[in-house]
Order: C-alpha cells, then sequence, then structure tokens
C-alpha cells in the first residue's frame, strides 16, 4: 500500500468510527456526557464514562459518524472549539477523580470556519496542550483513522500514542501540502510521500509507541486483544504517581527534534 | 512616473525641448529612500518610518518588523543576549526543495531560523525573549524553533524569569512533516511548566500570527497583547473562504477582532509596547536589576 492508499483507506467511511470502538470496548457500562459548560455540545466530539474491564474509564472520540444524515449532524469530526474544550472538561474530571483518559482520534482537522474562529479555535487547542501535558492520570491516544494537524494533536498529548495499522497522522492534508507546493492537489499522492505520515513512519521517527494490526474492519477479536492491551498499559500508568507521569510525558514530547 | 516632474518648474531650456540644466543640481533620490504606505499609500521617507518605529506616521500602518529589529526596539540597550544561535535546520524526513528553503530563509534574513530567544533587560528587568522572524519561511515553526522556545522556557523556569514573546508565523512547517507539528505541544509543555512556577509570560501577536503557533504558545501567555489590524488566525482567511465558499468580513481575524470577541487582552500601539510591557512586569513584582549588576 502507498502512503496515499493508507491515506484513502485512513478515510474510508466503512472504517469503525469512534463511537464503534466505544461500544466494543465498553459495551452497557459506557454513559456519554454532553457539553463543554460554557456555549455547546459538539457532536463531533464524542466524550463520557465507562468500564474497562474492572477499570473506571474516561473515554473521548472525535466521531465522524456512521451514515450519511450522522456524518452531518456531527460535522464530519470536524470539531469546533465547545468541542475541544468539553474533551478537556472530562479529561480534568477524569483527573480529580484520578481515572485514565482514553483518546480515539479520526479527523480531518479542527473545523475552519466563522464560528469556530470567533470562539478561539487556536486558544482551545493551545489550552488543551498544555493541560493535557500537566494531567496528573494516565493518557492514552489511539488514532483509528485520519489524524489531521492541530486538530488531532489537541486529544494526542499523551503517555502513549499508538495507531491502527492504516491510520495517519499529519501536520498538513496531503491535497493541501500539494496545493501549497506545488499548486497541484491532485499531486496528493506524492506529498503523501513526503510527508511521512503512516503508522509505519511515525513510529520509525519516535512518535508513536505502537502500530495496531486491523484484521478486518468491526472484528471482534480485535476489540477483544485491543481491551486487554489498554487495560495493561492503564494499569503500569495508574501505579505511577501522577506528578511523575506528567513529567514523563513531558520528557516524551521534549526529546523529539531535541538539539544536542 | 517620477515624483518630482509634478513638483520642479520647467526651466526656459527644458521648454524648448533641451537637457535641463537644474537637472545636474537635483539631488539624487534613491528608491529605497522612500517608502510607500500599503495602507493609506502615502510616500514616507524612509529615515523616518524608522524613527517611528515602522509605523506609517499618517494612518498608523504597523510595518512588519524584522526579529533583530523587534529587539531593538524592545530591550534596553545593548542588553540582550542571545541563546542557542548557533542551532541549524536541517532536512530531517527528506522534503523536497527544504533545503533549498532553508538556504533562501538564512539569506533573507540573515538568521539561522525563524526564531531569536535571549535574554535581556526591558526598563532594567532581566526577561527572556522570544522574537519570531517572518523573513525565515514566513517564521514557520520546524523542529529547531520549537527546540529554541522550549528551552527559552525551561531557562526562565531555572532562573525564575518572565518571557515576553513576539509571535509571527504561518504555523508549523509542513516540510518538518510531523515532527514539525510535535512541536505544538513541546512548547506547550515548557509553557506550563514555566506557568506552574508562578512566572508571568506575557505574549505579543504580532501580523501575521496563525495556524499551529496561534494554536499552542501565541495564545498561552497570561497577558495576551497584540499590534493593530495584525491578522490573527488559527485557519487563515483563504482557507476559510475556501471552505465555506463565502467572502469573509474586512476586519474579521484583525487584532481588534479578537479583542473584540475576548481573545486578546489588549491591542498596543508599537510606539506604547515597551512602556505596556515594562509595567506589566512592575505590576507582577519584578524588581529592576541593580545598575551596577548590569552587563
Amino acid at each position: 500500500m502507498s502512503a496515499y492508499d493508507k491515506v484513502l483507506a485512513a478515510r474510508s467511511t466503512k472504517k469503525p468510527t469512534s463511537m464503534d470502538y466505544i461500544h466494543n470496548l465498553f459495551g452497557d457500562t459506557f454513559i456519554e456526557l454532553h457539553g463543554d459548560r460554557n456555549f455547546a455540545d459538539d457532536k463531533a466530539m464524542v466524550g463520557g464514562v465507562g468500564m474497562l474491564n474492572d477499570i473506571p474509564v474516561t473515554v473521548i472520540g472525535l466521531e465522524k459518524g456512521r451514515n450519511t444524515f450522522e456524518r452531518m449532524e456531527r460535522n464530519f469530526g470536524a470539531a469546533h472549539p465547545e468541542g475541544y474544550r468539553k474533551a478537556l472538561r472530562l479529561m480534568k474530571q477524569a483527573e480529580k477523580f484520578h481515572r485514565p483518559v482514553l483518546c480515539f482520534v479520526d479527523t480531518s482537522g479542527a473545523f475552519c470556519g466563522i464560528g469556530a474562529e470567533e470562539r478561539g479555535q487556536g486558544h482551545a487547542i493551545a489550552t488543551n496542550l498544555m493541560e493535557m501535558m500537566a494531567l496528573k492520570t494516565p493518557v492514552l491516544s489511539i488514532f483509528i483513522g485520519e489524524g489531521g494537524s492541530g486538530g488531532a494533536i489537541a486529544l494526542a498529548v499523551a503517555d502513549e500514542v499508538w495507531m491502527m495499522e492504516n491510520a495517519v497522522y499529519s501536520v498538513i492534508s496531503p491535497e493541501g501540502c500539494a496545493s501549497i507546493l506545488w499548486k497541484d492537489s491532485s499531486k496528493a499522492a506524492e506529498a503523501a510521500e513526503c510527508l511521512k505520515m503512516t503508522a509505519k513512519d511515525l513510529f520509525e521517527l519516535g512518535v508513536i509507541e505502537r502500530i495496531l494490526r486491523e484484521p478486518e474492519a468491526g472484528n471482534q477479536k480485535m476489540f477483544e486483544s485491543l481491551k486487554l492491551l489498554i487495560c495493561r498499559t492503564f494499569e503500569k500508568n495508574l501505579s505511577i504517581p501522577g506528578d511523575e507521569l506528567a513529567q514523563m510525558r513531558y520528557k516524551r514530547f521534549r526529546k523529539i527534534g531535541a538539539q544536542e | 512616473m517620477d515624483l518630482f516632474a509634478f513638483i520642479k518648474p520647467k526651466n526656459e531650456l527644458e521648454q524648448q525641448g533641451e537637457e535641463p540644466v537644474t537637472k545636474k543640481r537635483t539631488p539624487y533620490v534613491p528608491d529605497e529612500m522612500w517608502t510607500k504606505c500599503p495602507e493609506c499609500g502615502t510616500l514616507l521617507l524612509t529615515t523616518d518610518i524608522e524613527e517611528n518605529l515602522q509605523v506609517c506616521s499618517k494612518c498608523n500602518h504597523h510595518f512588519r518588523l524584522s526579529a533583530r529589529k523587534r529587539i531593538e526596539i524592545i530591550a534596553d540597550k545593548d542588553s540582550f543576549v542571545e541563546m542557542d544561535s548557533e542551532f541549524m535546520s536541517t532536512n530531517i524526513i527528506d522534503f523536497p526543495g527544504y533545503d533549498d528553503k532553508l538556504k533562501k530563509g538564512r539569506e533573507k534574513s540573515g538568521e539561522n531560523e525563524s526564531v531569536i530567544c535571549g535574554e535581556c533587560l526591558i526598563r532594567g528587568i532581566k526577561t527572556v525573549i522570544i522574537s519570531m522572524n517572518a523573513e525565515f519561511m514566513m517564521g514557520s515553526m520546524g523542529t529547531v524553533t520549537g527546540d529554541k522556545i522550549t528551552r527559552a522556557f525551561e531557562y526562565a523556569t531555572e532562573k525564575g524569569l518572565p518571557v515576553v514573546a513576539f509571535t509571527v508565523s504561518g504555523g508549523a512547517r509542513m516540510q518538518e512533516g510531523i515532527l514539525s507539528l510535535m512541536q505544538m505541544a513541546k512548547t506547550s509543555g515548557a509553557v506550563k511548566q514555566h506557568s506552574d512556577a508562578g512566572l508571568l509570560y506575557i505574549t505579543v501577536l504580532t501580523d501575521p500570527t496563525s495556524g499551529g503557533v496561534t494554536a499552542s504558545f501565541a495564545m498561552e501567555g497570561d497577558i495576551i497583547l497584540a499590534e493593530p489590524k495584525a491578522l490573527i488566525a488559527f485557519a487563515g482567511p483563504r482557507v476559510i473562504e475556501q471552505t465555506i465558499r463565502q467572502k469573509l468580513p474586512r476586519d474579521f481575524q484583525t487584532a481588534e477582532f479578537l479583542q473584540d470577541k475576548g481573545f486578546v487582552d489588549k491591542v498596543v500601539d508599537r510606539r506604547y509596547l515597551k512602556d505596556t510591557i515594562g509595567h506589566l512586569l512592575k505590576i507582577h513584582n519584578y524588581e529592576e536589576v541593580e545598575p551596577d549588576e548590569r552587563v
């Protein structure tokens, strides 16, 4: 598969969305919690609490929707500032009760529009980056589809970042990159190669910790083994004092691109 | 058309179509002596603009400043000591054409990177200063940019110093792929540690500040100032117009617009910026360094 094939696979509407992951991992224990307590409830960002085996977990995900109607309602997974603020509210709540935070990332990017700018999209993302870095509870982020730039990293300041083998994560979309560099968005396939945005590339660059096999969409066994892996990671990280965990998280990012 | 053609009266010889005698006495006026204000169109003497801190004396338009010039007008005379100036970006993910872009950026700006960091005095108060450079690849944030900023914050945290950052940037540098995106998290982490240590961080958003820089350390200041009319955005106006297929209102994403929406504390004219920052530092109990301790 070429890099651009991976991009197309990551965007495929047949892929399980965050909601699919949440239902498969948490079953009936999941309770959705809405709203940012400031402006609105952003449906591109879902969040709530549930049990992962015997661990209470706060789970947050960027949700694209599973059919046309849902996708419109969820703005195709492009969150507004209130979405990021809702995510942060739930993370702070998790910290208070020392619950681990599980994030699913699947977005083409934070929404670009008048309302998003008026309500401080940049500010919302910046605040998430800053606060997540100091969160005194375990954080794990899993990229299940598209990981578009600032809108993705705002849910990925984590102790560990994992990616499904057909997920992508990039500073800019290959189309955007091609149109800026070569004034030709049809050269997206070339740009995708250059940007090093596949799970394998990112693993080699030291940006992610784990690549997860994707046997086929919605495979029950995949969810079972994923659940086990997540639980093991949370158990390990829950035993580390919060301050230390936050310090380790900072070091994780601190070393990326460090000079000397 | 030559401007002096309007002013200078024609002498007799000229009227007869011959070479004017007075031309020899007309002083040579090089083009760079004049700068046209892009806002009001007034022709201004370049030296006058310089004296006025690169602000149009007619309409208050703020011309862009280089990172060095910025430090020159904010830091007390001869007080600036640069940090990590030797750090140079390399083409870490073998991105086509990046080496060439870096070379051009260095030539155009005369600097090694898109940001200058260091320590200085502002109204006698020791401060860490971060100044971005639009002349270097539009101030984009690569790994070296991110690392220099992170190190500046870590230094300030260690020494208990306030930080003042002047931002101008097109965002994360796509030629470094995901590694440049990671700098958003890294710089934010460094800001957070500085903040948790109870230290003051002032950001001054200048034209233009956008993308990954807006969505990280630019918006994380305790106090966020901005220069008049500066474009401040997460997504640039062109991207938004393409997305929503609508023309945007004229003052959308200006500093004044952001102040109105509650995301900028105060829009400050460049000529009052040093006073404002100095005053804010004092209000936060930072003390002036004794004159004999100054280098």
